[in-house]
């Protein structure tokens, strides 16, 4: 008797803690989804921001500049974590250099996003006296470095034994071994980490408030102005702005963003549970 | 019939740390024979066997001294090439371990890596190590699908194609058939007897019927030390150690 009340009360507990996340979930999509379609366009996307009360307004600077930076600073940033996370998993493992390389990497996961801009901007910012798309892809790099590099330290792991013995017992070199092998079998896993921190990246704010800041215009000053992002416009619009057809346009950004964000999830969870080869 | 030793071991001893694991092996492995190599789990067989190719130096706390004597050289001695090494001692494990990526190109790889050939003459090493493999008849319409995707038996069979494309000299295998069902380890033993005129061969096995069929000699290991070693027909009806005896009746391991 009790047995069964316990179970079906467990099973209660259970369905409400599911409730709760997949109604929150629902929620924020729905009100992203409500607040900011009535704003989506052709010309909302493809349009360039301009400053209140200019007609034909829209956020396609801001989108390609979140697209400019994250790639600009996943290609930063992938190389040097993958050389690390090889480092990691297979060569240094637990010697002294290779644990405080790790050390520094999971301490760096832990530093807020608004010290690495701070960070930015006084490395690349005030040295060279303007805010600029460039400072904000290298602030967005070194978030990445450290995730990435773990991850593929984690999935260089996951790989058996078995499968570098068999490789070296051919006559292998270890590098190849590594490299053709090894990182070859965690490839899934590899790219999953890439996306993932692509994803998570593509959101940041902070960082580039001190870094690339915004500005009403297509991002050709890159190397040398102000270059607008998807979140600052987000923030920008909806917080600082008295405007209601700007709070709208901010809905409307953060609608376009998840909707990317979502895509590069689901694009992940796909390669990540296609089968081996 | 003269008989060639290929390989000598001599006075090995091993270490896991400061763990020491063997003991003063001594074992002679002769050419174009088969040695099994047979003792209760934790005894070193698999731990001896990989010192042949050297592929316990992946792991840094594990050591080996003495000598290991292949055709007249020491090779655990420094300097020596142990790419080259590897490509003259093969070696199969435990679980079949296919690369992933397609059947040809999992037996092409070490072709690539020892040979230059072109493109037909490494399809045809490719067709000829898998017909030593006897695979070739189950997989020659699908050669460019993924080794993964072969059963178990069939992957450890394309394992074994893969060492010998190598063409390596001595062939050492660690428990070949344990992860693989009774038929396909029937096939297994049946490849490994044919290989035998082209190859030394060395098995280390937990199953000592199967050590009975296919071995021509074979050594005892029990907590580290070779106890006994011999001819396999000699070992198995006149051992000499009681506890030779004892664990090929079954009395323990």
């Amino acid at each position: 008797m009790f047995r069964k009340a316990a179970n079906q009360l467990l099973n209660l507990v259970a369905f409400l803690s599911i409730s709760l996340a997949i109604g929150g979930m629902g929620w924020i999509l729905g009100t992203v989804l409500c607040n900011g379609s009535n704003v989506l366009s052709w010309d909302f996307i493809t349009a360039s921001s301009k400053p209140y009360g200019e007609p034909g307004a829209g956020v396609g600077n801001a989108l390609l500049g979140t697209i400019i930076m994250t790639t600009g600073a996943t290609l930063l940033a992938v190389p040097p974590a993958l050389v690390g996370g090889i480092y990691l998993a297979e060569f240094g493992k637990h010697s002294k250099p290779a644990d405080a390389l790790r050390f520094c990497a999971n301490a760096m996961m832990g530093v807020p996003s608004i010290l690495v801009g701070l960070f930015v901007y006084a490395l690349l910012v005030i040295p060279s006296g303007n805010f600029s798309g460039l400072a904000g892809t290298v602030a967005l790099a070194i978030i990445m470095l450290p995730v990435i590099m773990r991850t593929t330290e984690d999935m260089l792991l996951m790989v058996p034994n078995a499968m570098r013995e068999s490789a070296l017992a051919l006559g292998m070199s270890r590098m190849r071994t590594t490299l053709c092998i090894v990182a070859r079998c965690a490839r899934n896993g590899l790219a999953t980490g890439v996306l993932l921190s692509l994803a998570r990246v593509s959101g940041e704010t902070a960082p580039l408030l001190f870094t690339a800041l915004f500005a009403d215009s297509w991002p050709v000053n890159f190397f040398t102005g102000p270059t607008a992002s998807t979140p600052v416009l987000i923030t920008e619009y909806t917080t600082n702005s008295p405007f209601e057809s700007m709070h709208a346009m901010g809905w409307g950004a953060a609608l376009l963003m998840t909707i990317f964000i979502l895509t590069i999830n689901i694009t992940t969870r796909c390669i990540f549970h296609e089968n081996r080869h | 019939m003269k008989t060639d030793i290929k390989i000598s071991a001599r006075n090995i001893n091993f270490y896991y740390g400061k763990n020491q694991v063997l003991f003063n092996n001594n074992l002679d492995i002769h050419a174009n024979r088969i040695t099994a190599v047979i003792g209760p789990s934790g005894c070193g067989k698999s731990t001896h066997l990989r010192i042949y190719n050297r592929i316990f130096e992946l792991y840094r706390n594990q050591k080996a001294t003495g000598e290991l004597i292949l055709d007249g050289k020491n090779i655990l001695a420094p300097g020596i090439d142990l790419l080259q090494l590897r490509h003259r001692v093969g070696m199969i494990f435990q679980k079949p371990t296919p690369f992933p990526m397609s059947i040809a190109d999992n037996v092409a790889y070490p072709l690539r890596l020892h040979y230059h050939l072109n493109r037909k003459e490494q399809a045809e090493r490719v067709e000829q190590a898998l017909r030593s493999a006897s695979l070739w008849d189950e997989v020659k319409d699908k050669l460019h699908t993924s080794g993964m995707a072969l059963s178990g038996g069939q992957q450890q069979r394309l394992c074994i194609a893969r060492a010998l494309a190598a063409e390596p000299e001595v062939l050492l295998m660690d428990e070949p058939t344990s992860a693989i069902d009774p038929v396909a380890t029937l096939r297994i033993e049946e490849l490994v007897q044919n290989l035998k005129k082209q190859y030394t061969i060395v098995i280390v096995t937990h199953n000592m019927q199967q050590a009975a069929r296919i071995s021509d000699r074979t050594a005892f290991f029990y907590k580290g030390r070779i106890v006994e070693e011999g001819e396999t027909s000699r070992i198995f009806t006149n051992p000499t150690h009681k506890q030779t005896e004892d664990y090929i009746t079954g009395r323990f391991g």
